[in-house]
């Protein structure tokens, strides 16, 4: 079969690339259109490190066919500044030092976004369940925490929590 | 790798030809949660992936004649945001919100899940116990059949390779009903049922239980709608004898295998356990008090 052509939005800007059918969607964004932000860490829906936003509901990109993205409105981690920049989420992870080896931190971001778009004042343990499709190996999710409680904070127009 | 075709019908005829047409496996696919990771696996080799998504009345949730309609490709997000669905078959909802991450969530349905066929798949024993039907289109028109008659192995459903499900239906809600799904797992979140329950039950204005339907999952090759475990509650309030009854009936159902998750012994114990408790839970939701579920 001839490969699929797609034309959707990615971070704003129309888009178009062509896919075989079995290329997951995180397989055009990394490979065809070099958006390598999203990361593969299982490629089974387990470690939400290949998390983007599509038409407004979080999912994974390794469970979604490229060829699904047509028509489609996607949001992956390089759309989530502004220009140069950081949206809170981005700098309250770096405020907080939310990441070691930095590979799930994509991932999270985008996941976290989504949390604060459906829910802008989430609980601890409201944030924590929204997160536990995001594994990190590295920071035991203590700091994560902390950076998505503050950036809610912030995103709110609250001083930070303590 | 062959090529793979993909196509995303926009009728159920046009989808039903493709199924019917192809000259190898070809596969249906609703959020494609379960089906994307068997085909990088390589455990399904199909030729034609038809995407159910574009065609009319596969996604959304409707309110008919007293009772619900969820298209097959409704996502558990949808479920989870739909106030009336939630308030009439909270044990359903939450039975399909367990199932794995909110990005699985986004994506995964009802229908979805059930011919995944998995023994131990989180929404089936709900929707068995809730009395759910599968509307199954095909060649030759629509069919519904009882959710408890789809899964026949793990891994295989009773439907044609030229079917699929459209929507999932839920019977109307007499007064005074409730019903609950509680899963076992060693951890809070994103894992396999060790063993899991749903009951759904109906009582009179004393509390007498008029009407009860109880489910196990993880416990045998498929589902099972335990009718013993029902009758064991029609008739009676929640005395301690009841659950004692309840409990031997839905332990005498198993017929589990020992793996990682559990041993033969331990999940027979767990589902009579889980059997009282989500009954607790649906007693208290048929009374009209709030109980917290899952």
């Amino acid at each position: 079969m001839s490969k699929h052509h797609v034309t959707t939005t990615i971070n704003g800007e129309e888009t178009e690339f062509l896919c075989e059918t079995q290329e997951t969607l995180l397989d055009v964004l990394r490979n065809t259109l070099n958006l390598t932000g999203s990361k593969e860490g299982c490629a089974s829906g387990d470690c939400g490190a290949c998390s983007v936003i599509a038409d407004g509901t979080l999912v994974c990109s390794c469970l979604m066919l490229g060829v699904e993205a047509e028509g489609k409105t996607i949001t992956t981690v390089e759309g989530i500044a502004d220009g140069e920049t950081l949206h809170p989420v981005q700098r309250q992870f770096l405020e907080h030092a939310a990441l070691q080896c930095g590979f799930c931190t994509p991932g999270f971001i985008v996941a976290t976004k989504a949390l604060l778009d459906a829910n802008p004042d989430p609980t601890e343990e409201e944030a924590r369940y929204w997160l536990a499709g995001n594994l990190c190996r590295c920071t035991g999710y203590d700091k994560i925490i902390r950076a998505v409680m503050d950036a809610a904070a912030e995103m709110r127009g609250e001083a930070r929590a303590a | 790798m062959p090529s793979l075709n993909y196509a995303a019908p926009t009728s159920v005829q046009e989808a039903v030809a493709l199924l019917a047409g192809a000259a190898g496996l070809a596969k249906p696919m609703a959020g494609g949660t379960d089906l994307l990771v068997q085909l990088r696996s390589g455990r399904l080799k199909p030729e034609l992936i038809v995407d159910t998504k574009q065609i009319p009345g596969m996604i959304g949730i409707r309110e008919e004649a007293g009772g619900f309609v969820i298209g097959g490709a409704t996502s558990g997000a949808m479920l989870e945001a739909h106030a009336a669905l939630k308030a009439a078959w909270p044990g359903v909802v939450e039975a399909m919100d367990l199932i794995g991450s909110e990005q699985i969530q986004g994506r995964a349905s009802l229908a979805g899940n059930l011919c995944n066929a998995s023994p131990a798949a989180d929404s089936v024993p709900a929707m068995i116990a809730a009395a759910a039907v599968a509307v199954i289109v095909g060649p030759k028109g629509e069919r519904t059949v009882p959710v408890e008659s789809i899964v026949v192995s793990p891994g295989r459903t009773s439907l044609a390779r030229d079917e699929f499900i459209l929507a999932i239906r839920l019977p109307p809600r007499p007064a005074h009903s409730g019903d609950a799904y509680l899963r076992f797992i060693p951890r809070t979140e994103m894992d396999i049922a060790v063993v899991g329950c749903g009951v759904n039950v109906t009582l009179d204005a004393a509390g007498v239980c008029t009407a009860a339907r109880v489910s196990v999952g993880a416990v045998a090759p498929t589902p099972l709608l335990v009718a013993e475990a029902g009758a064991a509650l029609v008739g009676h309030t929640l005395d301690e004898a009841t659950l004692a009854k309840l409990d031997a009936a839905a332990r005498a159902a198993c017929k589990p295998i020992s793996d990682k998750r559990g041993t033969i012994e331990y999940r027979i114990k767990v589902a009579g356990v889980l059997a009282r408790r989500a009954a607790a839970i649906a007693f208290e939701r048929a009374a009209g008090r709030v109980a917290k579920g899952h």
